[in-house]
């Protein structure tokens, strides 16, 4: 390997352009697990005791752990709703021809360039429009909504690269429409559909406007999160809290990532969502 | 080829937007018959194909499959299987698990089931391959294996979608004969669309030549080639040189005929489409033209040229001739059975006669 100083000027400004870059990008984000683990409540150098006390002590809190379910009843329910309302639209976009279809798809993507505080404004005057109670079930529809553009996304591109003939085949072979997802469409394109539900339940799971303008009584883990932020004795807790959500993201969108990829292994790689 | 009405097409019409893929077709297929759509793409052979499968909906007409309407059947309802361009094999699934696809509602006993793919692996010839994926089959192998899944059905009609125009040209001409064997040994009627002529002379007890929606003649491999009923088929099946002529007479099958170069000539008629006065063509095939290099001792059908280009084919040479009174110049295709007449006596820029036989002139509808 070569010396860093054997570089050109050019290719050595680069290399610290990126060490800079990945510094500003990660470093506020590792100060989270850092602190978590300080005894002071306060975040500041240099940390003198170290403990592990806020990861065992918050599993007490019942807000917390209420929250936590709230969420991940909302993640689950919106990443599967979110996906098999996706199939529906890949499917649509990759098999048939009919009027206005990329203006359709233009409307499915649009929540992807709409700003969020916007759509939660909106969604929110529109419940109450209707009479709608704010509940869980009202954030698990907004984050459908902000879902949805993902699942389209990731299926499409499977679906695309999934012959139509073999469908056609199963049909021949005298499968009825069901059976023929059911053997066919399903084991192949399976592990775009796994992607898809990994990926939006951690993009629901992480949401906060959304759940902020929709929620009633029960808060999501995010809003729980800020409610926590303004009593500084909470704050540690939350930092272990954030640590935790960092790990099991990072966790679930990689194997997410590896799914596609290996459900993909014979095209190109060219980004997550390509 | 027993009953006559086995499949009938009755004025089956389909468009997509503004295309009109078939337009009001009208066919009958016989019993057991190895029939082939032939066209260059975008003749609408294959949605004919694929109406006949039913994965189409025609706008217009009605399909009849022995006296039984067809026309808005599912596809899985229906009795016939298909053997797609590309195969469509399933990926996740092994050899016998695709040969197996179709029979999952026999509810057969796992030694059945078993024992009925073997018999199928056996007649395309690949018994052990049971276990093998998709991807570890070369194309021919995956083709059978095509026909295998479609078979096992036991369809009234098996349909194929240019199964050989993804094989190389060795293989191709093996599974041609295959295929022919295996449909003589099934007794199953195959309708078989190609944009390959020669492969669908070789193959098929009958041919319908399409082109924009339309069948243009159904005819019998040979009756195709040498009596070809208007030009378009003319060209499509083969080379062919034609010649304006003017029908002077017409006697008892033969009609009298005024050319400009060929003088009045005589042509035998197979369809009864042609009136006294009227222009038509005059074709012949290169291979029923003779050359000469010395001037043959004859007063009828003879015609000078010089040789313009010359194309070596192996078994074969195509010569180009080039003469005072045609536009085109005349191609003419000759036997290599003398290697000295090409190496030697003909090359280009040389003075050629061509001779031919009254019999072997096509009397041709102009377009």
């Amino acid at each position: 390997m070569k010396n860093f100083f054997q570089y050109s000027l050019g290719d050595r400004t680069l290399i610290i352009y990126a060490a800079i870059f990945l510094l500003f990008l990660y470093t506020p984000v590792l100060f989270l697990p850092l602190f978590s683990f300080s005894k002071s409540q306060y975040m500041m150098f240099p940390i003198s005791d170290w403990t592990l006390e806020r990861y065992v002590t918050m599993w007490y809190k019942t807000k917390l752990r209420e929250a936590l379910y709230a969420s991940l009843k909302v993640g689950v329910f919106a990443s599967i709703i979110s996906t098999i309302l996706g199939i529906l639209v890949a499917r649509a976009m990759t098999r048939y021809f009919f009027p206005l279809k990329q203006s359709l798809l233009g409307f499915i993507m649009l929540p992807l360039a709409f700003p969020e505080i916007i759509m939660g404004v909106g969604l929110l005057i529109f419940t109450i429009f209707v009479g709608l109670e704010l509940s869980l079930i009202t954030v698990t529809a907004g984050h459908i909504l902000i879902c949805l553009p993902f699942s389209v996304l990731i299926l499409i591109s499977r679906f695309e690269g999934f012959d139509k003939n073999l469908e056609e085949a199963s049909l021949d072979l005298g499968e009825n429409a069901w059976q023929t997802f059911i053997r066919i469409t399903f084991p192949i394109v399976g592990s775009g559909i796994l992607a898809s539900i990994l990926l939006t339940f951690t993009i629901s799971f992480d949401e906060f406007l959304i759940a902020f303008f929709l929620s009633g009584e029960d808060p999501t883990l995010p809003i729980y999160i800020y409610g926590q932020l303004r009593h500084v004795k909470n704050i540690p807790y939350m930092l272990a809290l954030g640590s935790i959500i960092l790990l099991v993201s990072f966790a679930t969108i990689s194997f997410a990532e590896w799914i596609r990829r290996k459900g993909m292994k014979n095209k190109k790689f060219t980004g997550i969502f390509e | 080829m027993s009953s006559i009405n086995f499949i009938n097409i009755k004025g089956i019409t389909k468009t997509f937007g503004s295309v009109i893929a078939v337009n009001n077709i009208d066919l009958d297929i016989n019993k057991g018959e190895f029939f082939s759509l032939l066209g260059a793409s975008g003749c609408g052979k294959t949605t004919l194909l694929r109406l006949l499968a039913g994965f189409e909906k025609p706008d217009k007409g009605k399909i009849f499959i022995e006296k039984e309407d067809i026309t808005y059947l599912i596809p899985n309802k229906r009795p016939t299987n298909m053997v797609f361009q590309n195969y469509a094999i399933f990926p996740h699934m092994d050899v016998a698990n695709n040969i197996a696809y179709g029979l999952r509602k026999e509810n057969l006993s796992k030694k059945e089931l078993n024992k009925r793919v073997d018999r199928y692996l056996e007649l395309i010839k690949l018994s052990g391959y049971g276990n093998r994926k998709a991807d570890q089959l070369s194309g021919g192998q995956r083709q059978r294996v095509a026909l295998a899944r479609a078979l096992i059905m036991q369809p009234k009609v098996l349909l194929l979608d240019e199964p050989l125009g993804a094989l190389d040209k060795q293989l191709r001409a093996n599974m041609q004969i295959e295929l022919r064997s295996l449909q003589k040994d099934v007794g199953i009627t195959f309708v078989f669309v190609t944009h390959d002529q020669e492969e669908s002379l070789s193959m098929s007890d009958r041919v319908a030549v399409m082109s924009q929606g339309k069948i243009l003649q159904v005819s019998t491999p040979d009756e195709l080639y040498e009596q070809p009923e208007n030009e378009e088929v003319a060209n499509f099946i083969g080379t062919i040189n034609s010649f304006d002529a003017k029908i002077i007479s017409i006697n008892n099958g033969i009609c009298t005929l005024e050319s400009k170069y060929l003088g009045d000539i005589k042509a035998k008629h197979k369809y009864d489409i042609y009136s006294i006065g009227e222009n038509v063509l005059v074709g012949i095939r290169p291979e029923k033209l003779k050359l000469h290099i010395v001037k043959p001792e004859k007063d009828f059908g003879l015609i000078e040229g010089i040789v313009e280009n010359i194309s070596y084919l192996g078994e074969r040479s195509h010569y180009y001739i080039k003469t005072d009174g045609f536009v085109k110049s005349i191609s003419v295709s000759s036997q290599n059975v003398n290697r000295a007449q090409i190496n030697q006596l003909i090359n280009e820029k040389k003075k050629v006669w061509i001779s031919f036989n009254s019999d072997s002139l096509i009397l041709i509808k102009k377009n």
